[in-house]
C-alpha cells in the first residue's frame, strides 16, 4: 500500500454530486492528526468540516477554496508514514482512489454502458423519477443524483469501447447501445409572441411557480411536454430569451446592481442575516415596549481629548474614533444606573440585572447586519477598549464573527452617524433593555458660554424597554451619557 | 437568558422541571412535584463515577461516527450529541428484564444494554440491516420510521401483562422512546390511547430535543408535551433531560410503577440537540447560534464533571483514563467500521424466513446465475 494516500470528496449528505471547498484549514507540509478538522465544504444541503481520514503529512491539495469539486474526485493527499524518510522515487499517488473502499470493479468488467435517464420512461417530476432538465425530484433528506447509470456488461453483448466510455456523453453512448431506446430531448419550445387564444395553459404547479419567479407568462409558450404541457425547460428558455436584449449602459452610466425581471420587479429570498434580523426586530419590537429619547450635546471637547489620546504614547499604534469615547461614556453610566443593563425574564418572573458589561456594536457587513459584543467590556481600560472595538468590527467585516461573539449582549450601540446621518430610534437587540444610536458630529451654530459659536455637535437616541427602565432613569442615563460627552476629563474626576 | 445558574431550576422552561443536579454542578438532595411525588437518587461514589464514564464514552463514539460519515464511511449518522444524560440515564434505570424500543438515534441506551456498540454501523454504512437479537438483549431493533415503536412497544406491554409478568417488584416493563415531533404522528397518540384504556406496563420516554427536524417545538404543541399524558389519562413528568441523575430518578419511579401494575407514564426530557438532525441537513439555517450557546453552558457532562470534581470523588487522573479509555474504544470501532465486508447480493434472500422456504431458495439460485451471467463477475 501507498504510503501517499489520496482523500475523495464524499458523498457528505444522501446523494449530492458535487461540493464547493469553502476554505482549507490546512496547507501543504502541515502535519495533522487523525480527525483534526482539514477542509470546509459546502454542498446542496450543509456547510461542514471534514475531519482527516488519516494522520501524516499533506501533501497536495488539489483544489483550491472556491472551486466545485465532483464527488469521488480527490481533493487532499496525505502522506500517512512521514516518519519514514523522504519518499521513494517509485511512490506516487496510488493508482485507485484510496477513499474508495467499495469494490472497485476491474475496467473490463466495467464496460461502463452508461445510460442516460431516458425521460419519460418516469412520469416527468414523479418523486425519485428523472425529472426534465437533468433534475431529479426530490422530497426531503434525498440529493438530486443525476448521474448516469453504470452497468455492467452482459456475458457475450457487444459493449463500446472501455476507454473511451466514461468520456461520452450520455446520449452517444445511450444511442450506440440498441437496447436501451434513446429518447431524445425534448426540443426547447421557442418564445412564440402570439398567444394562445384557447384553453388553459397546461402546467404543473412547481412549473408555474418557476415561471412567476422568471417573469415568464404561460400563455405565450408553446409547450413541449406530454399534451402540449408547458415543461421546466421551456420556460428556463424563455427566460433566457427575456433576458438576452440586454439594455446597454446609457451615456457611459453603469447599468443598476438589480437584476430586475419583466415584471420590473427583483425577489431576492429572505434567508440568512436578513431573515434572522427580521426575526430579531419584529421579536423585540412586538415584545418590548420601546421608548425613544434624544440628546443633541457639543462634542467638541470629547474632539479634542480624542485628538489629545491620539498623540499620546500609550495609544501611538492604535486606531481610536469617537466611538471609543461613547462606549466609555455608556460603560460609566451604566456603573451610575445598573438598571439599564438588564434582562426582562418572562418565565422567572425576574429582571436580571448584569454586573457585567457585554458591549455590543451594530456593525454593517456584506451579509447583513450583525451585533458582536465585547465581554466584559467594564472592566476594560480605555487602551484594551479600543482595541477589543477595532478587533470586533474587523473580524466583522471579514464575515468570520464567532457565534460566541454574537450571543450574551447587554447593551447595543449603533453608530449610523458613520452613514451621515443625524440619529435613529434604535430597535433593542432581544434580550436587552437599552440601545445607544450615536449620529453624525457636524459642525454646527451653538450658545456656547452666552455666545453662538460653531461647535462640534452630534445628537444620541437612546431607546429602552419600558418594562424595565422608566422615563426618569433613562432620561438621567442619557443626560449622563451627554455630560460625559460634553467633558470627558470634567466628568471622569466627578465620579470617580 | 438564565444568568444565575446556580439555583436549582433557574434554567427551566416555565412550569419547571425535575433537576437533581444543576447546570453548576450542584446536587439537588430532592425534588417533589405539585402532584406529591419525591424524586432522589442515592448512589454510591463508583456509581457517580460509572454514569460519567458511560456520559463520555457514548459521546466520544458517537464523535467518531460523525467524522466516520464525513469522511465517507457511513451513509448518515444521526448524532446524540447532546443527549447524552436522558439516554445514559433512563438506559441505566432499566432492569435487565425490561425491553426497550428505540428510535435511530438511542446510541446511549443501546450502549447501556451491554450490546456492542459496533452492532448498528452495519446499517448506516449500509452494509447490513444493522440487526441484533432483540430478545438477547431486550432492546428491539432501531426504528426509521417516526413514531411507529411506540405501538410495537403498547402491544408489546400488553403482551407481558397478559403473561401475568406484572404486578411485582420483578415485574416487567416496557420503555417506548421517541422525540417531541413524534407526538404529532398518529401512532404515537394511538399508543397513548391503548396503553391508557389498557394499563400497560410502558413508561414514554420523550425526548424533546427542541425540534422536529427544523420545526421548532411551538410547532408542535400548545403545551408541554408532559402535560397531554393529562389527556390520556396517565401521569406526566418533565425532567431537565441534561441531568443525569434526575433521569435516572424518575425513570427508575416510573418503571417500577409500571411493573407494579400501575399503568403508563410519559416522561419529556428537556434537552436539546446540539448537532444537525442527521448528517444530511444544516441547522444552521433553522436556529440561531445564540440558542445554541445557551444550551452549552447546560451540557451534560460538564456538570456531572463539576460535581465529582467539588466533591472529591474524582481527580484528573479518572477524567484523563476515562478520556484515554473512550478513544480507545472509538478508534476500534473505526477499525471495525473500516474492515466491515460488502454485502453479497445474494444475501438478500437470508433472513426472509426462519427456518427458509422452498420458493425463496429457488429464487435465490434464480439470482445467483443471472449475475454469474455478467463479464468478471466475482460472485
Amino acid at each position: 500500500m501507498s504510503r501517499i494516500k489520496e482523500f475523495t470528496l464524499p458523498d457528505l449528505g444522501e446523494g449530492l454530486t458535487e461540493g464547493e471547498i469553502l476554505a482549507w484549514l490546512v496547507k501543504v507540509g502541515d502535519t495533522i492528526e487523525l480527525n483534526q478538522p482539514i477542509v470546509e465544504v459546502e454542498t446542496a444541503k450543509a456547510a461542514v468540516e471534514i475531519p482527516a481520514k488519516w494522520a501524516g503529512v499533506v501533501t497536495r491539495i488539489f483544489h483550491e477554496a472556491g472551486s466545485t469539486v465532483e464527488v469521488g474526485a480527490p481533493i487532499v493527499a496525505i502522506d500517512t508514514d512521514p516518519s519514514a524518510g523522504p519518499l521513494p522515487a517509485g511512490d506516487p499517488a496510488p493508482s485507485a482512489p484510496a477513499g474508495f473502499d467499495g469494490p472497485v470493479p476491474s475496467a473490463e468488467s466495467l464496460a461502463a454502458v452508461q445510460v442516460a435517464p431516458a425521460e419519460g420512461a418516469v412520469e416527468p417530476g414523479l418523486i425519485g423519477g428523472p425529472a426534465p432538465g437533468g433534475r431529479t425530484a426530490v422530497l426531503v433528506g434525498y440529493g438530486p443524483r443525476t448521474v448516469t447509470a453504470k452497468r455492467r456488461a452482459r456475458i457475450g453483448t457487444p459493449t463500446a469501447s472501455p476507454t473511451a466510455a466514461p468520456a461520452t456523453p450520455p446520449a452517444a453512448a445511450s444511442a450506440a447501445l440498441t437496447a436501451v431506446p434513446a429518447v431524445p430531448a425534448p426540443a426547447p419550445a421557442p418564445p412564440a409572441d402570439p398567444v394562445r387564444a384557447t384553453g388553459p395553459v397546461l402546467a404543473k404547479p412547481p412549473v408555474r411557480k418557476l415561471a412567476k419567479d422568471l417573469g415568464v407568462d404561460l400563455r405565450a409558450l408553446a409547450g413541449s411536454g406530454p399534451l402540449g404541457s408547458v415543461t421546466r425547460e421551456d420556460v428556463h428558455a424563455a427566460a433566457a430569451a427575456l433576458a438576452a436584449p440586454a439594455p446597454a449602459a446609457v451615456n457611459g452610466r453603469a447599468p443598476a446592481p438589480a437584476v430586475f425581471d419583466a415584471s420590473r420587479e427583483q425577489r431576492i429570498p429572505i434567508k440568512g442575516v436578513r431573515k434572522l434580523t427580521a426575526e430579531n426586530m419584529v421579536a423585540s419590537a412586538f415584545t418590548a415596549p420601546h421608548v425613544t429619547e434624544f440628546l443633541t450635546v457639543d462634542v467638541t471637547r470629547s474632539m479634542k481629548s480624542l485628538e489629545r489620546l491620539k498623540s499620546s504614547p500609550e495609544f501611538r499604534d492604535v486606531r481610536i474614533s469617537p466611538l471609543l469615547l461613547v462606549a466609555k461614556a455608556v460603560l460609566l453610566a451604566i456603573k451610575r444606573h445598573p438598571m439599564v443593563n438588564s434582562t426582562w425574564s418572562g418565565p422567572t418572573n425576574e429582571i436580571v440585572v448584569k454586573e457585567y458589561v457585554n458591549l455590543g456594536i451594530a456593525a454593517a457587513t456584506e451579509r447583513g447586519l450583525i451585533v458582536p459584543n465585547v465581554k466584559d467590556a467594564g472592566r476594560l481600560s480605555l487602551r484594551e477598549l479600543a482595541e477589543a472595538l477595532n478587533g470586533l468590527v474587523q473580524v466583522a467585516k471579514s464575515g468570520k464573527t464567532p457565534p460566541s461573539d454574537m450571543s450574551g449582549g447587554t447593551f447595543s450601540i449603533t453608530n449610523v452617524g458613520v452613514f451621515g446621518v443625524d440619529t435613529g430610534t434604535p430597535i433593542l437587540p432581544p434580550g436587552e433593555s437599552a440601545i445607544l444610536a450615536f449620529g453624525a458630529i457636524r459642525p454646527t451654530p451653538w450658545v456656547h458660554k452666552g455666545k453662538i459659536k460653531v461647535r462640534q455637535v452630534t445628537t444620541l437616541g437612546l431607546s429602552f424597554d419600558h418594562r424595565i427602565v422608566d422615563g426618569e432613569l433613562g432620561s438621567k442615563f442619557l443626560r449622563d451619557v451627554g455630560r460625559f460627552l460634553e467633558d470627558p476629563e470634567g466628568a471622569l474626576l466627578a465620579w470617580t | 437568558m438564565a444568568n444565575d445558574e446556580s439555583q436549582p431550576g433557574a434554567d427551566a422552561p416555565a412550569g419547571g422541571f425535575v433537576q437533581l443536579l444543576t447546570p453548576d454542578g450542584e446536587r439537588v438532595d430532592s425534588v417533589t412535584t405539585a402532584e406529591g411525588v419525591t424524586y432522589s437518587v442515592d448512589f454510591t461514589d463508583d456509581e457517580y463515577r460509572g454514569l460519567y464514564r458511560d456520559l463520555v464514552t457514548v459521546r466520544r463514539l458517537d464523535t467518531e461516527a460523525t467524522a466516520l460519515q464525513r469522511q465517507g464511511e457511513l451513509g448518515i449518522w444521526a448524532s446524540l450529541l447532546g443527549q447524552e444524560a436522558a439516554q445514559v440515564g433512563s438506559g441505566r434505570a432499566l432492569r435487565p428484564q425490561d425491553m426497550a424500543f428505540p428510535t435511530y438515534r438511542e446510541h446511549g441506551v443501546l450502549y447501556t444494554r451491554g450490546i456492542d456498540p459496533i452492532m448498528p454501523f452495519g446499517l448506516f454504512r449500509g452494509v447490513d440491516q444493522g440487526g441484533w437479537d432483540p430478545n438477547e438483549f431486550k432492546f428491539n431493533l432501531y426504528t426509521i420510521v417516526i413514531g411507529s415503536q411506540t405501538l410495537h412497544a403498547t402491544g408489546y406491554a400488553m403482551g407481558v401483562t397478559m403473561d401475568g409478568k406484572t404486578g411485582g417488584p420483578d415485574g416487567e416493563a416496557v420503555i417506548a422512546y421517541f422525540g417531541d415531533g413524534a407526538t404529532s404522528q398518529g401512532e404515537v397518540n394511538e399508543a397513548f390511547v391503548w396503553s391508557g384504556v389498557f394499563n400497560a406496563p410502558i413508561v414514554f420516554f420523550c425526548q424533546n430535543n427542541q425540534y422536529a427536524i427544523s420545526e421548532p417545538l411551538e410547532r408542535q404543541t400548545r403545551i408541554p408535551l408532559h402535560r397531554r399524558a393529562d389527556g390520556y389519562g396517565f401521569p406526566g413528568v418533565r425532567i431537565d433531560g441534561n441531568d443525569v441523575l434526575a433521569t435516572y430518578a424518575v425513570t427508575r419511579a416510573a418503571l417500577d410503577n409500571a411493573r407494579h401494575g400501575q399503568g403508563p407514564t410519559l416522561i419529556e426530557a428537556y434537552t436539546y440537540r446540539m448537532g444537525a438532525h442527521t448528517s444530511s441537513d444544516d441547522p444552521t439555517r433553522y436556529r440561531i447560534a445564540s440558542e445554541v450557546e445557551s444550551w452549552k453552558a447546560k451540557d451534560p457532562i460538564s456538570r456531572l464533571k463539576a460535581f465529582l470534581t467539588k466533591q472529591q470523588l474524582a481527580d484528573d487522573t479518572f477524567f484523563t483514563e476515562v478520556d484515554e479509555s473512550a478513544r480507545t474504544l472509538a478508534l476500534d470501532l473505526r477499525e471495525r467500521v473500516l474492515a466491515m465486508p460488502d454485502p453479497q447480493p445474494v444475501t438478500l434472500f437470508d433472513n426472509v424466513y426462519p427456518t427458509g422456504s422452498p420458493e425463496v431458495d429457488a429464487q435465490r439460485r434464480q439470482f445467483a446465475e443471472y449475475q454469474a451471467s455478467f463479464e468478471g463477475s466475482a460472485h
